[in-house]
């Protein structure tokens, strides 16, 4: 007996602030477990176990924040398990949770990401200084610049993809009524006469601070089976690792994303991702981000992702629409973004995205990298059992 | 932030170790439930919250720990009670409400059914007890937080306030509106070890050299060295001086000011690979206009006066144009 | 499902400081050497990684990302990580092998203690908004639940320094031990409070550590060693964090693992993670281990308190024992969090 069927039965999520000051950490986690739960049909006693990933611990200044969640995640009596793999935790969060259906242990399992940026400052966080280290570190935004400077470089792409980019993510995100940032008369001039942040990303380019969860529930085939209009089947998942830094790193096109990514395909029985995946959601914290990925990813040839940009074949209604909810773009909880791009893509198969539904889309990519873009994880849900 | 570097070893070649403080004051906000009981506080009053089974929760829960339900049946309890249990603290950490030697307590207020967990000015292990009475002594002035209790004390206390902890800051709010967020400053202390590689290094910078390692396995070299090569999980070992120039690979201007930053923008935050290097390490370049900076362009290290050197790469003030003719893109594009 | 076993364990020697960074390669990479030559494997042939750390132990944030680091992560491995002790990194793993996506996997735990203050450190694992503000430290809490059980007569500080003196006496034989010695429960008790009702006996030391256990698919083990140590269950649960509404002398999250583990007085050797004297009392009264069961016989945590290793620790000596040949039946606790919040419970026979 192997891998155990395992689908996803219901997803939730909080509407994304930059400060969501009316809720404590247990009450933005319960908003998006309510939703989750009620969106799934299941109540307490159907949930064997809850998995809990974010991504420092110094973000909320709470050590270990799972133990003092514990009540509101009723997981009292129940295993729980913290998961923290960087950036990419939301995604590997919900494979852990997975694992625990897969393996055949557990029936249904909650898995709930979060991050509430507005207790701290995740800039302050992520530049805390070690002794006899150089002061030239400035946040996510400082460390990714310069390898995006790298893929324009190396790729020759044209300097408004990355608005092209922005304007696309920001116009699905007014789509998207849980979504940070709702801008539907954003354009690409408009995002090219942002101010130059970390050169070359501009602010509009740049993902926002957001206070946000996401949850979902999974269940095995039986669960997966009883969901009205059908459950989101998890047909491949993927997590690959590689040093932050070593000699002769690309970092641009890192090793531990192409090899995820072919591992998935592997699995899922695809063979030419850009034909046979119908809608991405992909973690594109900074705009550029989205044409390095669709190469990483091996939608495109490398050096050729941002044509696929360019041609608006990524837009809702393009050939592959890429984060049609907003992606991290419109919303970034931290801990729960690569969660979000993973329920995204299975409530696109579910036929649940509403106003920024793909029509027809039956298999669906989900995935989150962290750390510097060193961690992966990812997976592909189908409409139809694997 | 201390990143100065100080030497606490006696041995001369021991790894290097310097004090990294991590500080920040939490903004917390509290939501309904304990929103609730943070505003009575402010008034001098407890509130605790009924649970499923009927027990009243001081301090309220906000989701029932038996069924995961949200509670909402407040009710106000007394701020005396009883000593449940306690242990003894006889010299108090930075930050805890009492200062001097105090007792932690699991105390049932009259007319809860749980224990809240606070500490009691006892003086002494022999004036504290289990079933013993304790009453709250509030702060001063109440703002509306946990430490609005100063702490609870018995019948035979000290006779006095004790000294406490400077009170948390509190959160700014409009006048006349409850209190929805609690500050709690979290400020710790670490001390922050470099690992034998990094230090042969630091002590290479503090004479001037720039000192990088072989990998045996792989013969990269690696500048600051390693405790282990990333790629082959050995340490780092042939040790080679490099020269304090080399190239830019790739670079950004960092226009963006936040908390804790340690430069004024606009920066250019470049990656420099040293000639015989083959990692690139982040510095700074300056020396001519952020946007002359180009990929591939010629740098050397300008360094700090002697007499300011010490164990860091901060005695190289920055990396600045050496004029020289760009670097091919061929020659460095595998370091990107 | 496939069975699991563990083929490998190694640790780093017990220290109250070692000069190794916070990433913990230092103490990482000497460790990794030695079970692949136990256990005749490569990084190569390991299927998947996970590893247990925490940030706030080394005051940083992504202070784990580092530690791959020591094991030479390129080209790219299959990788995952805990924020809890490595004991719950082994249950990721597990799952692994379990549905069949790997046949082999590499688990470790790192901490270095003494970078911070760890009693107060640890305050920051209780609720945030009413508590954590009053940084009640680790010491203060394991004394209240200390005393309920003394006052109620579960047990007394006689039986406490009891439990000290074996430790330290067992630790003799193990040579990663930070403390050990031929104490006597009087001699121990004599000596003065430190925290009133705790004694230094009662407490775990301060200690600087690492460990990693080698899993593999039960069929895969037999080539590996020649008495693999199976997994017959492993299960763990978790209390509600709220300290005033628990018995705080009893641990319902340890029974209950235990009972769905499979934990029972048949067992012949049981490693339990008690950072406290009373709270080992506490865990072997929840997992029903009668006098015939050895408790300890690593000296435990007591005498070597490895944050975030220390679980995986005792699931590496309740191993050892079955793969040196000792026992057939052997049980592993470890704990997490304020007072014996969350446990975990492994059960394993010789294969």
């Amino acid at each position: 007996m192997g891998k155990q069927r395992t689908a996803v039965l219901g997803t939730g999520q909080t509407h994304h602030r930059a400060k969501r000051t009316d809720v404590s950490m247990p009450g933005l986690l319960r908003e998006a477990v309510d939703r989750a739960m009620a969106d799934a049909q299941v109540d307490w006693p159907d949930i064997d176990a809850v998995v809990l990933g974010k991504a420092p611990d110094l973000f909320e200044g709470v050590m270990m924040p799972e133990l003092f969640l514990a009540d509101a995640l009723g997981a009292n009596g129940k295993p729980l398990l913290r998961v923290h793999t960087a950036g990419s935790v939301g995604g590997s969060t919900a494979l852990v949770a997975a694992s625990l259906v897969q393996a055949g242990v557990h029936r249904r399992v909650l898995t709930v990401a979060f991050e509430k940026q507005s207790e701290s400052n995740a800039m302050w966080a992520l530049s805390i200084l070690p002794p006899f280290q150089m002061p030239v570190g400035a946040g996510a935004g400082g460390y990714f610049a310069p390898h995006v400077r790298s893929y324009i470089r190396r790729s020759g792409a044209p300097e408004h993809v990355g608005a092209i980019v922005a304007a696309k993510d920001r116009r699905n995100g007014a789509l998207n009524p849980f979504a940070h940032l709702r801008q539907p008369d954003i354009t690409v001039e408009s995002v090219r006469a942002s101010q130059m942040l970390w050169d070359p990303i501009r602010y509009d380019e740049t993902c926002p601070s957001s206070d946000g969860a996401c949850a979902m529930v999974l269940g095995d085939e039986t669960a997966g089976d009883a969901v009205p209009g059908g459950a989101a089947w998890i047909h491949a998942t993927a997590m690959r690792t590689e040093p932050t830094t070593f000699a002769g790193r690309d970092q641009v096109n890192p090793q531990a994303g192409k090899d995820a990514a072919a591992a998935l395909w592997r699995e899922a029985g695809i063979t030419d991702p850009l034909s046979q995946v119908d809608t991405a959601e992909i973690y594109v914290p900074f705009s550029w981000f989205e044409p390095m990925w669709l190469e990483n990813l091996g939608f495109m040839p490398e050096g050729e992702g941002w044509k696929l940009t360019e041609a608006g074949e990524t837009a809702l209604g393009g050939r592959l629409p890429v984060n049609p909810s907003g992606g991290v773009l419109s919303s970034n909880p931290i801990g729960a973004s690569g969660m979000l791009r993973f329920s995204e893509a299975a409530k696109q198969v579910m036929g649940r995205a509403g106003d920024y539904q793909v029509d027809g889309a039956r298999t669906a990519l989900g995935h989150a990298y962290g750390g510097g873009s060193q961690f992966f994880a990812m997976w592909v849900v189908g409409a139809a059992k694997p | 932030m201390n990143a100065a570097a100080t030497e606490t070893s006696e041995a001369p070649e021991a790894p290097l170790s310097a004090p990294l403080n991590v500080g920040f004051d939490y903004t917390r906000s509290v939501g309904p439930v304990l929103g609730r009981f943070v505003n009575a506080l402010r008034e001098r009053r407890i509130v605790g919250v009924r649970g499923s089974d009927g027990r009243v929760h001081v301090p309220p829960v906000e989701y029932d720990p038996l069924t995961a339900q949200p509670l909402t049946e407040f009710t106000d309890v007394a701020d005396e009670g009883t000593v449940v249990s306690w242990s003894w603290v006889a010299e108090p950490l930075d930050a805890q409400p009492v200062q001097r030697p105090f007792a932690w307590a699991l105390i049932r207020l009259d007319g809860a059914d749980t224990c809240l967990l606070h500490a009691v000015d006892a003086g002494s292990p022999d004036n504290i007890h289990t079933g013993m009475r304790v009453r709250a002594r509030w702060a001063d002035e109440p703002v509306g937080h946990i430490r609005d209790i100063a702490c609870f004390t018995g019948p035979d206390s000290p006779a006095g306030p004790a000294p406490t902890a400077p009170p948390p800051p509190v959160a700014e709010r409009a006048e006349g509106e409850p209190v929805s967020t609690v500050i709690t400053p979290i400020h710790l202390r670490y001390l922050h070890s470099a690992s034998p590689e990094e230090s042969r290094y630091l002590r290479g910078l503090a004479e001037g050299k720039l000192i990088a390692q072989r990998c045996p396995a792989c013969h990269k070299v690696y500048i600051p060295p390693r405790g282990a090569c990333p790629t082959d999980g050995v340490p780092t070992t042939d040790e080679v001086e490099l020269p304090d120039t080399g190239i830019v690979t790739t670079f950004c201007i960092v226009n963006v000011p936040f908390l804790g930053q340690r430069l004024t923008p606009p920066y250019v935050a470049a990656y420099i690979l040293l000639d015989g290097a083959d990692i690139p390490f982040l510095h700074l370049v300056l020396g001519c206009e952020a946007s002359e900076v180009r990929m591939g362009m010629r740098v050397r290290a300008a360094w700090k006066p002697r007499e300011q050197w010490s164990t860091t790469l901060e005695n190289i003030g920055h990396f600045e144009p050496t004029g020289e003719p760009d670097a091919p893109y061929e020659s460095y594009a595998h370091h990107l | 499902m496939n069975d699991v076993a563990v083929v490998g364990f190694a640790q780093a020697p017990a220290v109250r400081r070692t000069h190794a960074t916070t990433n913990g390669v230092e103490m990482l990479v000497p460790i990794f050497a030695e079970v692949f030559e136990q256990t005749g494997l490569s990084k190569t042939d390991i299927g998947f990684w996970c590893s247990g750390s925490s940030d706030y132990l080394a005051g940083r944030a992504f202070s784990f990302i580092a530690a791959v680091d020591a094991i030479g992560a390129f080209p790219p491995i299959h990788e995952s990580h805990v924020e809890m002790d490595a004991a719950w990194a082994l249950y990721e793993a597990w799952l692994k092998i379990r549905m069949g996506e790997v046949d082999t996997a590499l688990v470790y735990g790192f901490g270095k203690s003494s970078a911070g203050q760890l009693r107060r450190v640890l305050a920051l694992q209780l609720d945030p908004y009413v508590l954590a503000p009053l940084w009640p430290d680790s010491i203060g809490i394991a004394g209240l639940q200390a005393r309920l059980g003394i006052e109620a007569g579960l047990w007394s500080e006689k039986d406490l320094a009891e439990v000290a003196a074996r430790n330290r006496r067992d630790a003799r034989d193990n040579p990663f031990a930070q403390l050990s010695g031929d104490v006597d429960a009087a001699a121990l008790l004599d000596t003065p409070y430190v925290a009133d009702p705790l004694r230094a006996h009662d407490i775990a030391p301060v200690t600087d550590g690492a460990a990693v256990v080698v899993l593999a698919s039960a069929e895969r083990a037999r080539d590996i060693v020649e008495r693999p140590a199976v997994i017959t269950g492993i299960e763990h649960r978790v209390d509600s964090p709220a300290l005033g509404t628990r018995d705080l002398t009893r641990s319902p999250s340890t029974e209950a693992a235990g009972r769905a583990a499979g934990a029972d007085a048949s067992v012949e050797i049981a490693e339990l993670h008690a950072p406290f004297t009373h709270q080992e009392l506490i865990v072997r009264d929840a997992l029903g281990l009668g006098d015939g069961v050895r408790v300890n016989p690593s000296g435990g945590t007591l005498t070597g308190n490895p944050m975030f290793s220390a679980g995986l620790i005792r699931i590496g000596e309740a191993a050892r024992q079955i793969l040196a040949g000792n026992a057939r039946r052997t049980l592993a606790h470890a704990t997490s969090g304020p007072a014996l919040q969350q446990n975990l419970v492994a059960v394993l026979e010789k294969g």
